[in-house]
């Protein structure tokens, strides 16, 4: 379905996810944040590009992989990205939410 | 001479041992396949040992008895692969290769989780993904007199990603028919969004927990298992109680990708989706769950991509390109209990769908609906898997590639 982000019109699945990565700034990020009452940190950014680059090389995300990353530990991922870290930030990253096969 | 190597005789290993004897020169390649177990466990069939439908025996075999005799097969436990010297380190020998299929595949590690291989294990915490789990969970489920059963997932990626949605409604059907229902709370506790994470699966399925009586807790992740307590504990500090606690824990590759340097954080090994050759090492190909790729860890998956590998190395040996062929297919039967199944047809782009399968229109197989035909389906995989699939003999009218045919997309 269409939704305006930042004033960006973009197609997103039904939970709110971009369905094109190439639509994504940082700007549209900082929108779907703030509609998930996050207020973005630099600390964030960092979590965020990291999430993109494991993406972009075909990684499966999980918290173990976070957990590795050095990136930040969990407790932190989780406080800055309450009430589910990988489906909130995923969300911000513009890219897709992790997924089981059904 | 030439030497074809293959690490691990599970499903896919063995497959590969049956698809390229045949078609490999006997006179230039010498084939050698290296594992250290005996036993070839029928892995789909720990779903159903805890809930005494399947005996030890129909889960497993002597894994020999698969191989084909012109193939070398070493049971030596593997030290070490160092592909800069094309040589991999056994127990006592080292072993020299001019190519090399890794097909050492994915287990459990209860240890990445705080007191999750605590003082409760296989005594109130249990795994059904080992022979031994499965084996103590049936013991435990003949005398348990009810309570609270939390079936619990880890971490994603698993293998066979609906296994533990499966036995939770195995286990609704158990407790049913042994008139102990309303003694059993179930729960289903995962680290996704939903026991459905794709929308046309959640549409089609999510009256499966409500008409189970399921209940469902999402984006669990676990920090610890509170053996204390009997509880397990998330890093947002929820809690949930447990008499019975059946977790999938982290799966990862095996310790030999770690110790040769050679995986991801999880010990997957990076591997070309479509090709399944090595990110790193041109003559290393990786099949079945050894695999970093997006597909499910499965045993159709290992079919298919079976198929694939071993056309893709006799390209190799004849210096031509790859083909970009295996697509992420899978195909998988789903039990709901009480004598039902589900079967889905994906593939990398490609979600489930409701349809017939494989033949349009006919079926004789529903696509993502409960039908009993589907549970006979499953049963009866179990006799092909032995005859069939280990043999790397083709499923009739089932192609490596999903096809769309009877899907409504």
């Amino acid at each position: 379905m269409e939704a305006v982000l930042a004033g960006i019109k973009v197609i997103v699945t039904e939970d709110g996810y971009l369905e094109d990565f190439s639509n994504w700034n940082k700007e549209i990020g900082n929108e779907i944040a703030k509609n998930e009452g996050i207020e973005m940190t630099d600390r964030h950014w960092e979590v965020i590009n990291w999430i993109q680059e494991q993406v972009k090389a075909g990684t499966a995300l999980s918290v173990r992989g976070v957990k590795k990353s050095g990136v930040v530990d969990i407790k932190e991922f989780y406080a800055l990205f309450p009430g589910g870290p990988l489906k909130v930030s995923t969300k911000i990253a513009g890219v897709p939410k992790p997924k089981s096969c059904i | 001479m030439k030497n074809l190597l293959i690490l691990g005789a599970g499903t896919s290993g063995t497959m590969m041992a049956n698809h390229l004897r045949p078609k490999l020169n006997k006179k230039e390649w010498k084939i050698t396949i290296v594992d250290q177990y005996k036993t070839h466990y029928y892995q789909p069939g720990f779903l159903f040992l805890p809930f005494d439908i399947y005996t030890e025996n129909q889960v497993k075999k002597v894994g020999g008895k698969f191989i084909p005799k012109e193939v070398n097969y070493i049971q030596k436990k593997i030290e070490q692969i160092l592909p800069n010297e094309n040589k991999v380190q056994l127990e006592d020998q080292t072993l020299s290769y001019d190519i090399l299929i890794i097909a050492t595949g994915s287990k459990i590690a209860p240890d990445e989780v705080e007191g999750m291989k605590g003082k409760n294990w296989h005594k109130n915490v249990f795994d059904f993904y080992t022979y031994e789990g499965a084996l103590a969970l049936r013991n435990k489920l003949r005398t348990w007199q009810g309570g609270k059963l939390v079936v619990h997932i880890t971490e994603m990626p698993i293998k066979c990603p609906v296994a533990p949605l499966e036995f939770a409604f195995l286990a609704d059907s158990y407790f049913t028919k042994k008139g102990m229902r309303d003694k059993v709370d179930i729960t289903y506790v995962t680290p996704l969004s939903g026991a459905f994470t794709k929308q046309t699966c959640s549409n089609s399925l999510s009256y499966l927990l409500k008409e189970k009586n399921i209940k469902l807790e999402t984006d669990f992740a676990i920090e610890h298992v509170d053996n204390e307590n009997n509880k397990i504990v998330d890093y947002a500090e929820k809690e949930i109680d447990y008499d019975l606690l059946v977790t999938v824990p982290t799966n990862m590759g095996d310790e030999v990708i770690e110790r040769s340097g050679m995986g991801d954080e999880l010990n997957f090994v990076p591997t070309h989706p479509n090709t399944l050759q090595s990110k790193e090492h041109q003559n290393i190909f990786v099949i079945g769950d050894a695999t970093n790729v997006p597909a499910s860890k499965a045993g159709s998956v290992a079919h298919f991509e079976a198929e694939t590998l071993t056309d893709n190395i006799l390209l190799f040996i004849n210096n031509k390109p790859l083909k970009e062929e295996f697509d992420g297919h899978a195909n998988c039967f789903i039990e709901t209990g009480h004598n039902k199944a589900l079967l889905i047809d994906f593939n990398y782009e490609q979600e489930p769908v409701e349809g017939t399968f494989p033949f349009a229109g006919f079926g004789p197989l529903k696509l993502l609906k409960e039908s009993i035909f589907n549970h006979w389906g499953k049963l009866a995989f179990r006799w092909i898997y032995w005859n069939m699939l280990l043999k790397g003999i083709a499923i009739p009218f089932v192609s490596r590639n999903m096809s769309t045919k009877g899907k409504k997309i």
